[in-house]
């Protein structure tokens, strides 16, 4: 079995499956801090799609786009947490 | 023999990848899906990017990027996940049921956003407070 096989066929489908998870803690998150830590989730679950895609079709390009989503996560959490924290309960 | 590496490796990857998720769905209270969520999802995508690095041996750039975001993943995720873990404590979010003790009870001033070590001057340094304010409106 060669490598783009394994990884076409049980690496990213192992990934597939676990953004849809996440996207159901996502959907039914009882509070917001539980929808931001899922959000967060899917953009490092992502970074790790876009490696494993950049591994499977020799493109080392797509690696700037993972710093990229490593940057944004980083921010929005910290941003996120920093309104809830201000925010007055209602 | 490199297919073999990147194989365990992505598949070491993959599969703490998929039980962070399986954990961030499962587990009962939010402060117990944010300990699973943080480390075991940079272990998986630390693993990956160590895979793109094995497998462009040639150009030194590839290497470069995957050492720096590992490096950006390992410096950032604790610092955002203790942020969203403050927020969360101090807009009460609620613990799970068998939660056995609570550290922080009463300690968190929630005027000042100050962490006291002691519970009674939390209580006291709020009660100087209304005391100023009420002062400040005579």
């Amino acid at each position: 079995m060669s490598l783009e096989t394994y990884f076409d066929f049980v690496i990213l489908p192992i990934l597939t499956i676990s953004v849809l998870l996440v996207f159901i803690r996502l959907f039914k998150g009882p509070t917001v801090v539980d929808r931001v830590v899922a959000l967060d989730l899917i953009i490092t679950i992502g970074i790790g799609i876009i490696t494993v895609y950049s591994i499977r079709q020799e493109q080392e390009v797509l690696l700037d786009v993972a710093i990229i989503l490593a940057l944004i996560a980083f921010l929005g959490t910290i941003a996120f947490s920093y309104y809830i924290e201000k925010q007055k309960d209602d | 023999m490199i297919n073999i590496i990147l194989a365990i490796l992505s598949t070491v990857g993959a599969l703490s990848i998929l039980f962070a998720s399986i954990g961030v769905l499962r587990m009962p209270d939010f402060f117990l899906r944010l300990s699973v969520t943080v480390k075991a999802s940079t272990l998986g995508v630390g693993l990956f990017l160590i895979c793109a690095a094995i497998m462009f041996p040639d150009d030194v750039s590839v290497t470069t990027k995957a050492i720096a975001i590992i490096f950006f993943l390992i410096l950032t995720s604790p610092i955002s996940a203790h942020m969203i873990g403050k927020a969360a404590y101090f807009i009460g979010t609620p613990l799970w049921k068998g939660t056995v003790v609570d550290r922080l009870q009463g300690m968190y001033n929630k005027e000042t956003h100050c962490l006291e070590s002691d519970p009674k001057r939390a209580n006291l340094a709020e009660e100087e407070q209304i005391a100023d304010s009420e002062k400040e409106t005579e």
